[in-house]
């Protein structure tokens, strides 16, 4: 049978991101997807040699518009790691607080996108109207709703007095209630179910062995969530790694749902075991030594790989994103796949090329 | 708080048999990363083990600087193994896929394979003399 080339993005209505997919496709089946990305490389790995180690926070938080805060606070625990700076336990669970936060207003971004993928557009306006309560709430708590700019080395920026913490657990009622009317839909709906249930199949092993990571690896039933390493307030929240086994579409987007309601409750528990004490410690001399840090974005795993000399710049700073990681099950996800579920298919790995085109 | 992990050093000409011998133990590839050094690439491949990090280093010259793939062995390894060819002008040899250069097109080629150089002292200003 013929082949025909179609190509895919970067400009397409379900993925306005700098990515571009050469789908060889017999008839209506995709055979084959040939990725082109760093259209937008941005070398902010390489001005670590321009930028000190402390200024450097701001860069990394800049890495990504939407997981902005969980890129400086891994950052800045993989400076304090070789630096071996004690951050006091009030900033640990601050940023747990900030962390779960941008977990939810991630879920619930993507949430929308897929909504307006599969054209539910009402779904869609529900999803991003609770994602603006919680935004306000990152406005309140940090003075920003994309760039939080509250996490340094040695702690954080800001707290949140007694008044904020009350004001936000209040919000948070009505949000948790928002989101079980939202997730209901997503997770019963019969159009929903027809659209995702059974598309893009992926084993535990194959998810394992293409790298996966995030709600795509733990939707194939791989309990894997960097939360439970411990770092930050986690290792004194009760947690477990939200799992389905189906491994396709529908099982990536329950993942999600489930994420947002484990989110509220993470940050329900730091709140209410908030110790008293100070934010920050100051931090004095500079890094010498290498770590490998990683944390839980909202998409998954994220790798920083540092390396000093013990002068104020550092020698390497490297970011492995969860959606370079995610990239290779997703053109496995496509050979095989039909044309009209492509977007599908694309939008259930939630591709933040931002991130990737660090 | 540190995280768990070990570093192990080995030669360039071990490395496949490593890298085998992780994927046999049910090793997920964390990352690859490249580090340009005075002399040297310095090239860490990172493993998960059940959730702790081992990772293996090879060091290679950075004259002809040249690597075999593992991508036979993690097929998910060609975008890291693509990278550090467009960044660093690593040549990975036998990659399973080949971008030929076109992964990331950046402005200034292999931009990351260059060595910072020591910055210059600073020069007192000249201070204009007033009569």
């Amino acid at each position: 049978m013929a082949r025909t080339i179609i190509p895919f993005g970067p400009q397409h209505p379900v993925l306005p991101e700098p990515i571009h997919l050469d789908l060889v496709v017999e008839d209506e089946k995709v055979v084959e997807a040939r990725p082109s990305i760093g259209f937008v490389h941005r070398g902010l790995e390489k001005l670590v040699e321009k930028k000190d180690f402390i200024e450097f926070v701001y860069v990394a938080e800049r890495i990504c518009g939407i997981c902005s805060f969980i890129h400086g606070q891994t950052y800045c625990q993989a400076v304090e790691a070789i630096m071996d700076i004690p951050v006091p336990p009030r900033a640990h669970y601050l940023r747990t607080v900030w962390g779960e936060l941008s977990r939810i207003h991630s879920h619930l971004l993507w949430l929308g996108l897929m909504a307006d993928g599969m054209g539910f557009e009402s779904l869609f306006m529900h999803s991003w109207r609770v994602r603006e309560r919680v935004l306000n709430v990152i406005e309140a708590t940090t003075g920003g709703r994309v760039i939080f700019g509250s996490c340094k080395i040695g702690g954080v920026r800001r707290d949140m007095d007694a008044g904020a913490i009350k004001d936000t657990l209040a919000e948070l009622e009505t949000i948790e209630r928002d989101l079980l009317q939202v997730t209901r839909v997503f997770l019963n709906d019969s159009s929903v179910k027809r659209r995702l249930c059974g598309v893009g199949v992926l084993s535990p092993q194959q998810a394992h062995d293409l790298g996966c990571v995030g709600p795509v690896l733990r939707a194939s039933g791989v309990a894997r969530d960097m939360r439970t390493l411990g770092y930050a307030a986690y290792q004194e929240l009760e947690m477990a790694p939200v799992t389905r086994t189906e491994g396709d579409s529908f099982a990536r987007c329950a993942v999600r749902c489930d994420e947002l309601l484990q989110s509220i409750s993470l940050i329900r528990q730091a709140l209410g075991k908030i110790p008293a004490g100070d934010i920050a410690v100051k931090v004095t001399g500079n890094p010498k030594g290498e770590v490998i840090m990683r944390t839980e974005q909202p998409r998954g795993e994220v790798v920083y790989c540092l390396k000093a000399n013990g002068s104020k710049n550092l020698q390497r700073f490297r970011v492995r994103t969860p959606t370079f990681a995610n990239l290779p099950a997703m053109l496995k996800l496509l050979q095989g796949c039909e044309l009209a579920d492509v977007p599908v298919l694309v939008l259930t790995i939630d591709p933040c090329i931002s991130c990737t085109e660090r | 708080m540190r995280p768990e992990q070990t570093l192990e050093v080995i030669a360039v000409a071990a490395l496949l048999e490593s890298v085998r011998a992780m994927q046999a133990r049910g090793a997920r590839l964390v990352q690859i990363c490249a580090t340009a050094l005075p002399g040297q690439f310095e090239l860490t491949y990172s493993f998960d083990l059940e959730n702790r990090l081992a990772s293996l280093r090879v060091e290679i010259p950075r004259e002809h600087p040249r690597v075999p793939s593992i991508g036979s062995i993690y097929g998910c390894a060609f975008l890291y193994e693509n990278e550090m060819h467009d960044l660093f002008n690593i040549q990975v040899e036998g990659m399973t896929v080949d971008f030929h250069g076109n992964l990331y097109n950046t402005t200034v080629k292999f931009a990351f394979g260059e060595v910072k150089a020591p910055a210059p002292k600073p020069q007192p200003a000249l201070v204009p003399q007033r009569d």
